[in-house]
């Protein structure tokens, strides 16, 4: 199963080189890693998707370890939570003068844009949900993809922040334990 | 006032209490040396820069304060890094300082340029790279701050040469700030309450005590605990110390090579509250067996520890000190009298195996001499241990009644931490009795420490259990592999010639007769001494829970008829 993290981390050398030598170290696999500035100079925020086979423990695993950078400022996992997310994709087809028009009216379907014309070929920009794009990619495919590049996932919860800081294993934080306990606890 | 990037660090180093620093000099850490020279703390040089790492590991387990070593840029960095993974994995607060090539150099394989953050990124719980003199004020403050706050750890300074050289104005920091560390320090009240609902349901507990509870100074919260609700205590092999051996709750070491009654007991409790330890696999055996009828509670500072080997029930997240006692006034007092006379049980059974009550047969056990040694120093020394069958033996023998005298390698098992984690432990505390035991194996990886201990008049005695093998490999060939010993024959040098050679006084013992008098001979003697013991070369320790195999399945001792 796929998570989807926030990490807003200090903008400093090396932040990212820490932050994927600790998914290395700890054996998770990155799906793909969006990384950017932040309304604050000092902050960059990331957006991580990642496999967890095991799901909400891995998650847990996943977010504490985060912490465990002296960098990270606060992680979020948004997986189960209301949020826009987006990806984007360049996408070079082979189109001759005559196919142009049918890449255009496929383009217009997916409100992706054509960026640039060449004598054979065209750039098709798409942003949208993941299955938005893997939708565009599958119908171009036909024609035939010469290139393709994506930026990687993005992500924002919908409404107010939820708040900075929830150690995990502190405050409730959504995930699913099987709690052998839970008789007692509850 | 303008001060150079290495006075900048040497106040610093002052202001954090630092009063000896463990290290070695070359190329890129020069002005550093240089400025040294007008600071009133006390170098020492070591002979090889892991043995300034272990000194510094020393010093901070025996002090609870931060340890320094330093090195030079590229060998003299890597030669740290055994003893920086060696603090990292036993959380032991130590700063390590390295010299590096000028910042317009990095990048481009300089003389002795080395990635030293690059290579320690996953070993220190935080490093930096230093390029302009105005950084390092910022950078010593933080890395002392980091160094021994929440779960303490390695950090590791790696200073460019340039900004050792440049001026700057030194403003100290009055404050840290970091915006992305908060160590946690209180459980929730909502999660201590369950905590005491879970405690109220159970009648067989056990406590499990690791080296957190020393750590975070929890070890009187413990005693009120542990006796209020009369639960037994079990404790890892770094946990040692931290609830004393003869209290009649303490259980003694669990796991691998733990007292059977101690494993016997966590596998049959109905509620395990693990205070301040990780469920290493040496500890836990085979994770699916483990503890099965148990509820487990884990009271840890590091939540990436929570559910990481075993899935608990309740995590509380804080300070131990804190955490336990919150829970001392709001636990209600229990006597578990049944529960304590099953485990009696089982360890009445185990005490018949014990090799304490072999009759003697005139070989000389290091059980024994151990057990004698404990007699010897009234069981109050410091004691530091080498990697192997030695260490497990003096775990189960040097029955410890207090924290911070115990100093072992545990979770990296590093070979040579030994002689010079106990000069860096005599530093910290040099009116008190230090004993090193060493392994014939791991006491040579380190061996030229001893002129270290000569230089600077280190007050230890060290102790070689002399078995002609290296014995745990030994132990695992002869149980694992249908006893084909493959490359653990060892000749070693005659060592109290070599002892001699250094100039430190050494006695060679055969029997067990010998063993008292030779002890009280070392004690004698202000200064290091060196004792070899040519002790039973093929014993083995027990019990024994082979990897991977389930808690309660131990080879025990044959019993001698
Ligand atoms: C640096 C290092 N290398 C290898 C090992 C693997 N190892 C663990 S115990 C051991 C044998 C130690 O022999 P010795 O020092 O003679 O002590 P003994 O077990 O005989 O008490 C070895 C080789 C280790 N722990 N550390």
């Amino acid at each position: 199963m796929q998570y989807t993290f926030i990490a807003l981390v200090e903008n400093k050398p090396g932040v990212l080189n820490r932050v994927a030598s600790l998914f290395r170290r700890r054996n998770f696999n990155i799906e793909s890693l969006a990384v950017g500035r932040t309304e604050k100079p000092e902050v960059s925020r990331m957006t991580m998707v990642v496999d967890c086979p095991n799901g909400d423990v891995d998650a847990h695993k996943i977010e504490a370890n985060l912490y465990k950078l002296v960098n990270v400022i606060d992680v979020q996992d948004v997986s189960r939570q209301p949020s826009v997310t987006r990806d984007m994709a360049l996408i070079k087809v082979k189109a001759a003068p005559e196919k142009r028009a049918e890449v255009n009216s496929l383009a217009s379907i997916f409100r992706a844009r054509i960026v640039d014309v060449a004598t054979d070929s065209v750039i098709v920009e798409v942003t949208g949900t993941e299955e938005k794009i893997e939708g565009m990619v599958e119908l171009l495919r036909p024609l035939g993809i010469m290139e393709m590049v994506r930026t990687g996932q993005i992500a924002m919860t919908r409404g107010a922040n939820a708040g900075i800081r929830r150690m995990p294993g502190m405050e409730d934080n959504g995930y699913e334990y099987d709690l052998e306990a839970a008789e007692i606890l509850s | 006032m303008k001060k150079t990037g290495a006075e900048i660090m040497w106040e610093c180093l002052v202001r954090e209490g630092v009063e000896v620093v463990f290290g070695y000099p070359g190329g890129a850490n020069m002005p550093i040396y240089d400025a040294m020279l007008n600071y009133p703390i006390h170098h020492v040089l070591v002979r090889h820069e892991q043995g300034g790492a272990h000194m510094a590991d020393g010093y901070a387990r025996a002090s609870g304060r931060v340890g320094v070593a330093m090195g030079t840029s590229g060998p003299g960095a890597t030669n740290l890094v055994t003893g920086i993974a060696t603090a990292m994995m036993d959380s032991s607060p130590v700063v390590f300082i390295t010299g590096q090539v000028a910042a317009h150099l990095i990048g481009g394989d300089a003389f002795q340029e080395i990635d030293v953050t690059g290579i320690t990124l996953p070993i220190t719980k935080h490093n930096y790279l230093v390029t302009r003199a105005d950084e390092i004020a910022e950078v010593v403050r933080e890395a002392f701050y980091i160094a021994r706050s929440g779960r303490p750890g390695p950090v590791l300074i790696d200073i460019c040469k340039n900004a050792q050289i440049e001026q700057t104005e030194f403003i100290y920091p009055e404050e840290v700030k970091l915006l992305g560390y908060q160590p946690p320090a209180r459980a929730p009240q909502a999660d201590l309450e369950k905590a005491v609902r879970l405690i109220e349901k159970a009648k067989r507990p056990v406590i499990l005590c690791g080296h957190g509870v020393i750590v975070s100074g929890a070890e009187e919260a413990l005693l009120h605990f542990a006796t209020k609700t009369q639960t037994p205590v079990a404790s890892t092999l770094l946990g040692l110390g931290a609830f004393p051996a003869s209290h009649p709750l303490a259980l003694g070491m669990m796991g691998m090579h733990g007292e059977a009654h101690t494993n016997l007991a966590i596998q049959n409790s109905d509620l395990i509250l693990a205070f301040g330890m990780r469920f290493d696999d040496r500890v836990t055996g085979n994770l699916k067996t483990y503890a099965p009828k148990a509820r487990k509670i884990h009271v840890e500072i590091d939540p990436s520890e929570v559910h990481k080997n075993v899935h608990v029930d309740l995590p509380l997240v804080g300070d131990l000190k804190n955490v336990v006692s919150d829970l001392v006034p709001m636990v209600d007092e229990y006597d578990h009298d049944e529960w304590l006379n099953e485990i009696n049980g089982w360890k009445y059974e185990a005490d018949e195996r014990s090799i304490m009550n072999w009759p003697e047969d005139g070989k000389l056990y290091v059980a024994h001499l151990i057990h004698d040694l404990w007699k010897a120093t009234g069981g109050g020394a410091i004691i530091t241990t080498d990697v192997g069958q030695h260490q497990m033996w003096t775990a189960q023998y040097y029955a410890l009644e207090k924290p911070n005298r115990w100093i072992t390698s545990g979770g990296s098992g590093t070979m040579g931490f030994g002689l010079p984690s106990a000069i860096g432990a005599w530093f910290a505390n040099k009116d008190q009795e230090i004993w090193a035991i060493a392994g014939d194996g791991g006491f040579q990886m380190t061996a030229a420490e001893l002129t270290t201990a000569v230089q600077e008049g280190a007050n230890v005695k060290v102790a070689i259990m002399n078995n002609n093998f290296l014995g745990m490999v030994r132990q695992w060939q002869e149980f694992f592999f249908e006893k084909r010993y493959s490359a653990v024959n060892m000749v070693s040098p005659d060592f109290v010639k070599l002892a001699d050679a250094h100039g430190v006084p050494a006695r060679r013992v055969t029997t067990r007769e010998e063993v008292d008098e030779a002890i009280q001979w070392a004690r004698s003697i202000a200064g290091p001494v060196v004792l070899e013991f040519r002790v039973e070369k093929e014993d083995a320790v027990y019990p024994m829970v082979p990897a991977g195999a389930s808690l309660d399945q131990m080879l025990r001792r044959p019993v001698k008829q």
